[in-house]
């Protein structure tokens, strides 16, 4: 197996979907002669021409309008958001009437189309460039979620996502990408809306998705040393949330912490936390801990930038408490 | 109305006629429904306005062409040949409408026969519209998308964004701004910065062209030469002057105009006035328009009848076309 960054991951799952089938296009600011705003789609308009592979205006409402028209008409559009913060002038197009077409048709359309890019808290970009934007999205039905954690699901799941002849929201954490991790060469592709299960344990489960579960997983290892067995599960789908494998963990473990770095306020984790606190109740020996961004936009400051974050500090701090240490 | 209707196709002219009439019975049927609570949620009638879709989807092949359009809907899918039975029956939210009863007057859609809404919100289907187009030229197809929006649409950012990505990108896509001289209850004039609209073509490369709207052969004529314009790589902005009889909604009164204004334009009702111009020209007799009315009639007052009578969607399909 070889070892790949995301961003490559990302790059080869577009080439090969791209070249098995014709109706897949990419388009985007600086997606084409730019090779991407952070080289995602290096080498895809040398290889695929102007046609397959189109640089925008910035015009997100507009782009991903368009995208919604051609995948309504039949084609198989990837739109790239040079970030995800810019999504939300697109958030019309993407709520009213990539969710929304087939459900007010009476099922007569598919929008087979996928919005992509960098997503999450950045690096010194204050607070309209460093956010999570994952939760608006997850709101709303006739989307799917996706968010993965490590270049394998990335490169799978985004087939997937690719292929799903509904409306995908598909996040790439922005510092995620160069890094590196296992890749098969063989074609395979994660199914959408199953959690995957990072490390089994024994003693809490930790759930997350994304950039945290680096945090989670040095966490682990930490806290394995003190004699703390940890089952880390990584939802990959936040939509659909693939219930089963959170019930079951925590029905193995008994406590649970959720780690997600979007805000607390009726976010991703409390969801999650409350279908643990529905449905599993009788097995937790402790209320579920949350583990998010504080509620606040992001400063520019790094210190006050880290300390808005989720961090291996206050992950295992989260962990102890439900645990009674 | 100067021209020589001569040169039409007598056919032509007594299916634009036909095609006219049948949306204004349909939709006086549909404010009757209305008004007895049949229908409920938002109404806004296209009464006074058939010209234009009539004259414009006249130019159509709907087997290879497309049509966008807002949320005053009515006319436009009237005019693109969908079943007035399966119209009518989704604004009584009916189980056989043409979107299940989940889409209602705002969102009529037929996906084979290329009627793409039937969109609620101002301006949001013009990107989709162009999307359309992106279809049309990557699968080098010949076809052209009719993409509606009134004049409250046209300062939207998504009417300027896809003016100038249809324009890079050569897409085959009319961009017809339905001019009802009012946004609700917004006077154009009062919000608009110029009153001549087709002039913002010129922002972005392409052709525009002021038509009479209320004249259903100049509607017809002026889409004919700009889908042509647009199939040959240059997309195309007409602006269509036309009124609307009623209110913006069936809530809405109207209070914001005069009633001198109203009686003016109700002078040049593009039905009455093209009906007399087929008459004067022999085209017609007045026991064949008598005739033509009474079938539109029957048309709207069966379609009543089929919604009437047809079944409420099952509870069941509320988690139904959700997802693929």
């Amino acid at each position: 197996m070889s070892i790949i960054t995301m961003r490559e991951a990302l790059r080869q799952a577009m080439d090969e979907e791209m070249a098995r089938d014709k109706n897949v296009l990419l388009m985007g600011e600086e997606v084409a002669q730019y090779n991407g705003a952070y080289k995602v789609s290096q080498g895809l308009y040398d290889k695929y021409g102007e046609k397959r592979v189109i640089d925008t205006p910035i015009t997100e409402n507009g782009f991903a309008g368009v995208g919604i028209g051609a995948a309504m008409a039949g084609l198989r559009p990837i739109v790239e958001f040079m970030t995800f913060n810019f999504a939300l002038q697109a958030f019309d197009q993407i709520v009213n009437n990539a969710a929304k077409m087939r459900y007010m048709s009476g099922g007569q359309f598919k929008v087979p189309i996928v919005f992509r890019g960098p997503n999450g808290p950045a690096e010194y970009l204050s607070s309209q460039h460093s956010q999570a934007t994952q939760t608006f999205f997850a709101h709303v039905p006739g989307l799917k979620v996706v968010a993965p954690g490590t270049p394998y699901d990335a490169k799978g799941l985004l087939k997937a996502a690719i292929r799903d002849d509904n409306p995908v929201i598909f996040l790439e954490s922005e510092l995620m990408y160069s890094w590196e991790g296992e890749v098969p060469e063989e074609e395979y592709i994660i199914d959408i809306g199953k959690a995957d299960v990072k490390k089994e344990g024994s003693d809490v489960t930790i759930i997350s998705y994304s950039k945290p579960l680096r945090y989670v997983m040095e966490s682990a290892e930490i806290l394995e040393k003190e004699g703390i067995n940890v089952e880390v599960v990584d939802l990959r789908s936040i939509r659909p949330l693939d219930e089963d494998t959170i019930l079951n963990s925590v029905k193995k473990t008994n406590r649970c912490v959720i780690v997600d770095e979007s805000w607390p306020f009726v976010s991703v984790a409390s969801h999650v936390g409350w279908l643990i606190s529905y449905k599993a109740f009788d097995y937790l020996d402790a209320p579920v801990e949350l583990v998010t961004s504080e509620d606040v936009p992001m400063p520019y400051n790094h210190n006050l930038e880290l300390a808005a974050q989720p961090s291996v500090d206050k992950i295992i701090k989260a962990v102890k408490k439900v645990m009674y240490i | 109305m100067e021209k020589n209707i001569k040169n039409y196709d007598s056919n032509l002219l007594k299916e634009l006629l036909y095609k006219m009439l049948l949306i204004r019975r349909f939709e006086e049927k549909a404010a009757q429904a209305y008004g007895l609570k049949k229908i409920g949620g938002f109404l806004h009638l296209y009464i006074g306005e058939e010209a234009v879709a009539v004259g414009s989807i006249s130019n159509l092949d709907m087997t290879k062409d497309y049509v966008a359009a807002a949320y005053r809907d009515h006319g436009h899918a009237l005019a693109a040949g969908l079943d007035p039975n399966s119209l009518m029956a989704e604004l009584y939210g009916k189980i056989t409408g043409c979107s299940k009863g989940k889409g209602g007057s705002m969102h009529f859609f037929d996906y084979d026969k290329h009627f793409f809404g039937g969109n609620g919100i101002v301006g949001a289907q013009i990107p989709v519209a162009t999307g359309i187009g992106l279809k049309i030229k990557y699968n080098e197809e010949d076809g052209v998308v009719l993409c509606y929006f009134g004049d409250g649409a046209i300062h939207q950012g998504s009417f300027h964004e896809s003016l100038n990505l249809a324009k890079i990108w050569n897409l085959p896509v009319v961009y017809i701004c339905e001019n009802n001289h009012y946004g609700m209850g917004t006077d154009f004039r009062r919000v608009s910065a110029i009153d001549d609209f087709s002039i913002m073509a010129e922002s972005y490369a392409m052709k525009g062209k002021q038509v009479n709207g209320m004249d259903v052969l100049e509607v017809y004529d002026a889409t004919k030469e700009a889908i042509e314009v647009a199939k040959s790589g240059t997309p195309y902005l007409l602006e269509a002057k036309t009124y609307r009889f009623k209110g913006h909604s069936m809530s809405d009164p109207g209070k914001y105009r005069t009633k001198e204004e109203l009686e003016l334009y109700k002078q040049k009702d593009p039905i009455v006035s093209f009906k007399e111009l087929l008459i004067e020209n022999n085209v017609i007799t007045e026991d064949d328009y008598i005739e033509m009315d009474k079938r539109c009639k029957k048309i709207a007052k069966d379609a009543a009848k089929f919604a009437e009578e047809s079944p409420e969607p099952d509870l069941n399909e509320l988690y139904t076309d959700l997802y693929v």
